[in-house]
């Protein structure tokens, strides 16, 4: 039986980081995932925004972490090939009573080492976002602020793991540990177990069941709900930079984003819940977000919306990120309490737990390890003649499946056929966007469905939506009568 | 004396139809504003029919279709509709299909005969 | 490059009887670009009988309908290409599409018809808050499911929207198989046709509730269950009415948009009230040349009045292609609506163009009944109709002719109203 150097239960977007820059070492290395997919929790509905950095608590591990990884997404994003963008961000205060704290979020900035953080007057925030609010009086200007694609940032992450040497096992559930010598033996819901020298615990808002499990100094998380509105890309250019409130003790507040793909997207609320799963939006968790979204951005077009979304924050009692070994559990690497700005961090949270790792293990580098990875192929950034040139070569970049979007079946073959590939309606929506616009599926869900079975060998009939029993059709017309 | 209650669907106005009945004879007819009225619910607590539109298996389509839709080439009795679905739910029906070829005559027993309302090559 | 005179966009009965009309008006340079595997639209969907009363005056089924159309085209020898997307037209009408067959070309016309028709509003514009588990479904996928694909998207089943399309899927899932435990309709009456309600609800006891719309949906992989209530004057929920129903499929039927992608892209002006391009008596959008028919302009109740639209808007295009119709306007009378329709197609209008007659079109924004529909020019009453019943889900129609208009030479202003009396 394969002994694993690392383990790394879930495959959000800290897990395939962690897996990503493990795989610049020699070693083996699993990741274990429940959902059928990568990007599948938390990684999959947050606001999509990479933070400057001004808001975590000077010393703490998210300012740490926030501010490193904020520096290190321009250079992964052209490396991994992922849609990202600094498009800046604004914090927007509203009176003179505001004023001392969004100071002091500067201060706070500069200490964690923001850089080109401003302060600016009302005239230049309306300057910089014409349909900021009128009662704005100034705002903290932050121009290394991001966007991003999490879908396509978790993807590449996972795919460039993968393509150097690391495993995925999709749909298999952690259920317990048992302690080794040297290691860990992971309990799998499937039955056999797994025999590792480290684990990463990067499961999300579960991260605290399976800490508890092989430590006694406890954690606790919440998961904290936060409920979002996207909004049709007709409404692109409603703002530039991603507008933030001063921020209160439930987080940062109601934003309001560009996305990387040019829609509007508003949220989140700040909704502690207990369910792990409770991605279910409600109807005032829904009426507080536009109520809210109003206060800092006027005529917010809402009728625009095409879709609303749930995603839950791992809340760790402390408000602070939990990285690393437990003192009474070695060899067990958390990457716990990843909320906000956990997606920022990512990539510094993956490089230092890597690094740890293979310090712990004394793993050796390999040489060949290869950091690049080639993106989606989109043809509507090609030029008439590259087009033609690959029509020609691949007919299905011919045929648009997805109208909203202009997602053609050469696109939807590609997310399937990669090495970590789609299985199911939304694991092609989150690579290449079939479905992911203003029809939200109407038209393109019975193509797409069409184009998995073909290509996975399964019948329509088992097409999930996103895996498990999520099967969109359930028979054939006449079946039972 | 039975008494039904109809919705007309002659027109938008929808009325509120009241049909008193002996046995099978209409008594009386109420609630309607105009003629049309009158002679819909007749006919629907007497003798309710209904054309059944549905869709059936093809095999061998040179376009890749997997159905073909049809009808019944007349009204059938409301009370049999669930009958034709019935009997045309193992159909296949061999490429090409044309508009109005007959794909099961005397479908369920009602005497009518259904009917193509495409054309699968 | 290649050219063509009148390049229509979309196959479906508004593109088919706008191709069909042009070169009856004499032109015979003509490309219907249609992004499906076959001509027809939405049409071949549609499988239950009851279009073409007006046209036809018999029933037809959808694809027998389209299939008529579809004839014609091929009688003509009219050019179409299948299979090929849209991607983008200029304002200076060239037309950019994508197929497997030729890549992406560009065409040059001298006049476009818009005709790509409508599409369904989704959960997501509804905001209606719960879980996003499989087994939602618009009507209209459902649809094509069903009956295009054979396969049955679900067995127990709560459909949101009486819209016609949700309607005519309540009998289709029951004939299929499924049991549709109920309608529910937000407004306080049916947007869909009242044969309908008869024959696809009453037919199989499915109960319609009117004020009435989802709180929540349930199932994390696949939908569970659906919570109803009822609904206050202001489409507000209200607390204590919920109904609990057990089933694994929403079907929503909750609203057309014209699809109007191309059109934003290449500056025609929408209206914000039908979500069309605003049109003037000729069809014409706010780009010279440009015309717009059927579901794309707004969204049409019977697919007879949508031949009719675009036939004339196939006929305008030949005459703007062979130079008869000038993009020099003499004058644009706004037709005002005084409260009653919600709207009219067209918006605008010049006596000069006028021929024998214009139909204008509209939609009134509530259910009104014993009133009078008034045309004025001038503040003279030219026109007075009375009208039983009016509902937002049907479309009304005016017929402005010429003896009318030749009545008022200096023409400033044209209304129609709903009045009582």
């Amino acid at each position: 039986m394969r002994i694993y150097d690392a383990v790394i239960i879930g495959a959000g977007i800290t897990g395939c980081a962690v897996a990503r820059y493990l795989s610049r070492y020699q070693g083996n290395f699993l990741v274990l995932e429940r959902e059928e997919d990568v990007c599948c929790g938390t990684s999959k509905a947050n606001s999509a925004i990479i933070h400057a950095g001004h808001d975590a608590k000077h010393g703490s591990l998210m300012a740490k972490y926030n501010v490193e990884g904020s520096e290190m997404y321009p250079d992964l994003a052209e490396e991994l090939d992922f849609p990202f963008r600094q498009n800046g961000s604004l914090v927007l205060a509203f009176s003179k009573e505001d004023l001392p704290r969004l100071k002091a979020l500067y201060e706070n900035g500069v200490k964690n080492g923001v850089k080109g953080l401003e302060i600016i007057d009302a005239k230049r925030t309306r300057e910089l976002e014409l349909n900021a609010s009128d009662q704005a009086v100034c705002a903290l200007y932050a121009p290394t602020g991001g966007i991003v694609c999490p879908f396509e940032a978790t993807i590449a992450l996972a795919e460039n793991a993968c393509a150097n040497g690391v495993e995925f096992r999709f749909n298999t559930e952690v259920t317990g540990f048992r302690k080794l010598e040297a290691g860990w033996e992971v309990l799998t819901a499937a039955g056999k177990a797994i025999e590792t020298k480290a684990v990463v615990n990067a499961a999300g808002v579960y991260a605290d069941i399976f800490h508890n499990l092989v430590s006694e100094k406890k954690i606790h998380i919440t998961p904290r709900r936060g409920d979002y509105c996207l909004l049709d890309k007709t409404t692109g250019d409603f703002v530039s930079h991603t507008i933030f409130q001063l921020p209160g003790k439930e987080g940062k507040g109601v934003l309001v984003t560009p996305t990387v793909h040019g829609n509007t997207l508003v949220g989140p609320t700040a909704i502690d819940i207990e369910d792990k799963e409770g991605t279910n939006t409600t109807a005032a968790g829904l009426d507080q977000l536009l109520q809210k979204a109003g206060a800092a951005v006027k005529n917010i077009p809402i009728r625009e919306v095409i879709t609303s979304f749930a995603g839950l924050r791992a809340h760790e009692d402390g408000h602070e990120f939990i990285i690393g070994e437990p003192d009474d559990a070695p060899r067990f690497f958390d990457c716990a309490g990843i909320e906000s700005p956990g997606l920022t961090s990512a990539p510094a949270i993956g490089l230092d737990v890597a690094d740890r790792i293979a310090r712990t293990l004394d793993l050796p580098e390999d040489p060949s390890f290869v950091g690049k990875r080639k993106g989606f192929l989109n043809p509507n950034k090609l030029s008439i003649k590259e087009r033609n040139d690959l029509i020609k070569k691949e007919p299905s970049y011919g045929l648009v499946i997805c109208r909203c979007e202009t997602i053609t079946e050469g696109q939807i073959i590609d997310a399937i056929r990669r090495p970590i590939g789609a299985k199911s309606l939304d694991g092609v929506k989150r690579r290449v966007r079939a479905g992911m616009g203003r029809c939200q599926g109407g038209f393109c869900s019975p193509k797409v469905m069409e184009i998995l079975s073909r290509e996975l060998g399964v019948p329509m009939e088992e097409i999930t939506k996103s895996g498990g029993k999520s099967q969109v059709i359930v028979g054939r017309a006449k079946d039972r009568i | 004396m039975e008494t039904r209650n109809l919705t007309c669907i002659r027109c938008p106005l929808g009325c509120q139809i009241e049909v008193k009945m002996e046995g099978k004879e209409v008594v009386s007819v109420t609630g309607n504003t105009c003629r049309r009225g009158d002679i819909y619910a007749r006919k629907e607590v007497t003798n309710p029919t209904r054309i059944v539109t549905s869709s059936v298996r093809v095999s061998g389509s040179r376009t890749g279709a997997v159905m073909v839709s049809c009808k019944t080439a007349a009204d059938i009795p409301k009370a049999r509709v669930m009958d034709v679905v019935k009997d045309i739910k193992d159909l296949v029906i061999p490429c090409p299909v044309a508009i109005g070829d007959v794909l099961k005559q005397d479908v369920a027993g009602t005497g009518v005969d259904l009917v193509a309302t495409r054309n699968v090559e | 490059m290649e050219t063509y005179n009148v390049v229509i966009i979309g196959g479906g009965p508004a593109g088919l009887a706008a191709a069909v009309s042009a070169y009856d008006a004499g032109e015979h340079s003509i490309l219907v670009l249609e992004r499906d595997t076959q001509l027809g639209g939405i049409l071949n969907q549609c499988i239950h009988n009851g279009f073409g009363l007006h046209t036809f005056q018999e029933e037809l089924t959808g694809p027998e309908y389209a299939q008529r159309f579809i004839d014609r085209l091929i009688e003509r020898k009219i050019e179409y290409r299948l299979n090929t997307m849209v991607l983008d037209i200029t304002r200076e009408k060239v037309v950019t599409a994508c197929s497997r067959a030729d890549g992406v070309t560009r065409i040059q016309a001298k006049a476009i018809v818009l005709a790509m028709g409508c599409r369904e509003r989704s959960r997501g514009s509804l905001n209606i808050p719960g879980f996003r588990p499989a087994g939602v479904f618009s009507a209209g996928t459902a649809q094509r499911l069903v009956n295009m694909e054979g396969y049955l998207p679900g067995r127990r089943v709560v459909i949101l929207g009486s819209g016609d399309i949700g309607l005519i899927m309540a009998r289709r899932m029951t004939l299929e198989g499924a049991k549709v435990l109920v309608c529910a309709e937000i407004m306080p009456y049916s947007g869909g046709l009242k044969r309908n309600i008869v024959q696809c609800l009453d037919d199989f006891g499915i109960p319609l509730k009117l004020s009435h719309t989802v709180v929540d949906i349930e199932g994390k992989d696949r939908v569970t269950g659906v919570t109803i209530a009822r609904v206050d004057s202001h489409m507000k929920p209200i607390p204590g009415t919920e109904e609990h129903y057990d089933c694994d499929t929403l079907l929503l039927s909750v609203g057309l948009l014209p699809e109007n992608e191309l059109s934003r892209g290449m500056g025609v002006e929408l209206s914000p009230v039908h979500k069309g391009p605003v049109v003037n008596e000729s069809l014409m959008t706010n780009i010279p040349g440009v015309f717009a028919a059927g579901n794309v302009l707004h969204v049409h109740d019977l697919v007879d009045y949508v031949s009719e639209e675009a036939e004339t808007a196939g006929r305008q295009a030949a005459a703007y292609a062979a130079g008869s119709l000038t993009d020099e306007t003499g004058r644009e009378i706004p037709i005002e609506t005084g409260g009653g329709p919600r709207y009219t197609v067209p918006e605008t209008l010049d006596p000069a163009r006028i021929g024998d007659q214009l139909t204008i079109r509209f939609r009134v924004g509530s259910v009104m009944k014993d009133r009078r529909v008034n045309v004025y020019l001038d503040g003279d009453r030219v026109l007075s109709r009375p009208r039983r019943v009016m509902a937002p889900g049907e479309m009304e129609e005016v017929l402005l002719t010429r003896k009318m208009l030749d009545g008022h030479p200096d023409l400033k202003s044209i209304a129609i109203k709903v009045e009582e009396g």
